[in-house]
């Protein structure tokens, strides 16, 4: 296969919630991945597209789009493994990530994510100084390891974009807030557990989930959200039970 | 935001597995006044009863109650997954096992049908 | 969908587990008999435990239908959490009402 001079069609969203998709003709090289097509179109054809990225290796997070229809990190999805064809002629459809308000073209508005971070309460609370002993942790004790199991979260919204609670609950927080907050729940040295458990079992909260599992399909991280999530239902139906916290609405 | 598009994700087998669990509850939800009422009839003796059970004989009802009990096992064992899920540690194979349950409620409606044709 | 509606919920749902496997062997067994409204009334008239089995049943049903009710109507609804959440206790009493009435038909009369 002649690879310089095979080209690709691919369609990419224009405008904001209101817009369309438009047609570009990009050259189809080898390796190709579908930042490297996002990337051509802005440089070499139409310099007004509006995408992010920053590490473009799979660090970082920022350049999650919606990719034929499915949200994933553009930098690390060639586009060999998402279009049919291997002469470039099958669709590759790019727009932003869903759940998320467009800003413009394939970026969008990742606020609300990050505020329902904050509201699960997913920051650390200390309960030491730099006056006291250093707390030992032991990595294979039960908690560090389920912490583990969940701390490689990169902020990269793929799952909230493929959760459908997300899509039809708009106070519920989000697999990625209730998967951090789960860390802390586990970490040992963190104080702030109760107002978190409290927080995570409000209507927004983990019993929001319905146990779709899209976002532990689509992690490219290969985190488990779902598991996460089951882990906060029992801490929080076990605290409720003792009577350590209450049932609530999530505040607007 | 931007229109929905069909996102592929969706044709998880998990995914399917949540939906028919809510679908057929709801179904349930709607059948179950029903059920009591037809019931009810019984407060004004065994004869009212029987003329709703005579009338329930008919094919397409006996089909539909075929229908009625593969709902209630699927919702069942749906409900068994989130309960296995929410209390229990994290188990793999649940396509299969989501597959396979599917694959017995279908059969116990099935067998409900053979019994009352 | 708050701890206290969850734990309502998957509650009753654990409790019907096993009330449904029975109910299903009861629907079964009574189907392939070819029972007559006699034949049911004659086995349930009068009997405690057909009484508290539905009755329990029932009371279940009701808490965890209206709360599933709640939950698709206000994902799939238009309907604001606190309209979700009064149709859904309406609901959840007519099923009781209603479920009730039927155990008390067969038990009662």
């Amino acid at each position: 296969m002649s690879e310089a001079l095979a080209e690709l069609s691919v369609s990419l969203w224009r405008g904001a919630a209101a817009g369309r998709y438009e047609t570009y003709v990009v050259p189809r090289r080898e390796s190709q991945t579908v930042l490297d097509v996002v990337t051509f179109v802005q440089r070499h054809i139409d310099p007004t597209l509006s995408y992010r990225f920053a590490c473009r290796v799979g660090v970082c997070g920022s350049c999650a789009m919606t990719v034929n229809g499915r949200p994933r990190w553009t930098c690390r999805t060639h586009v060999s493994k998402v279009v049919a064809k291997a002469d470039g002629s099958g669709r590759l459809e790019i727009g932003p990530l869903e759940n998320l308000a467009v800003i413009k073209d394939l970026t969008t508005d990742m606020t609300p994510f990050f505020e329902k971070w904050q509201e699960a309460k997913g920051t650390f609370a200390p309960t030491k100084t730099r006056h006291d002993a250093i707390e030992q942790i032991r990595p294979d004790s039960a908690a560090r390891v389920a912490a583990d199991a969940a701390i490689e979260c990169i902020n990269c919204g793929v799952c909230y974009a493929g959760c459908d609670t997300v899509r039809w609950n708009a106070e519920y927080f989000g697999p990625a807030a209730l998967t951090r907050a789960w860390t802390l729940v586990n970490d040992e040295r963190d104080g702030g557990n109760t107002a978190r458990l409290q927080a995570v079992a409000a209507s927004g909260g983990c019993h929001a989930c319905h146990s779709h599992q899209s976002c532990q399909e689509l992690c490219p991280q290969t985190l488990n959200p779902t598991a996460a999530i089951a882990g906060l239902k029992r801490r929080t139906a076990a605290a409720y039970l003792k009577g350590e916290i209450k049932a609530c609405e999530t505040k607007p | 935001m931007v229109i929905a598009r069909q996102l592929k994700h969706r044709n998880s087998a998990l995914w399917f597995a949540a939906m028919v669990h809510r679908v057929s509850g709801l179904a349930l939800a709607i059948f179950l006044p029903l059920h009591f009422l037809a019931l009810g009839l019984a407060i004004n003796g065994e004869a009212q009863l029987d003329r709703f059970l005579h009338w329930s004989d008919q094919p397409l009802v006996k089909l539909a109650e075929g229908g009625l009990v593969f709902l209630l096992t699927v919702h069942l064992l749906g409900g068994l997954r989130v309960l296995v899920i929410e209390n229990f540690n994290w188990r793999d194979g649940q396509k299969q096992l989501a597959t396979v349950a599917a694959a017995v409620s279908v059969l116990v409606g099935f067998l409900f049908l053979v019994r009352v044709f | 969908m708050n701890v206290r509606l969850y734990v309502w919920q998957r509650g009753t749902a654990a409790l019907m587990a096993p009330l449904v496997l029975i109910h299903i062997a009861v629907i079964f067994y009574a189907t392939r008999q070819g029972f007559s409204a006699a034949d049911i009334l004659s086995r349930t008239h009068g009997s405690l435990v057909w009484a508290l089995f539905y009755g329990i049943f029932v009371a279940a049903a009701a808490i965890h239908a209206s709360i599933g009710v709640r939950n698709i109507l206000s994902e799939w609804s238009p309907l604001d959490a606190r309209r979700a959440g009064l149709f859904a206790i309406g609901f959840g009493l007519i099923l009781a009402v209603l479920g009730f009435r039927a155990v008390a038909a067969v038990v009662l009369w």
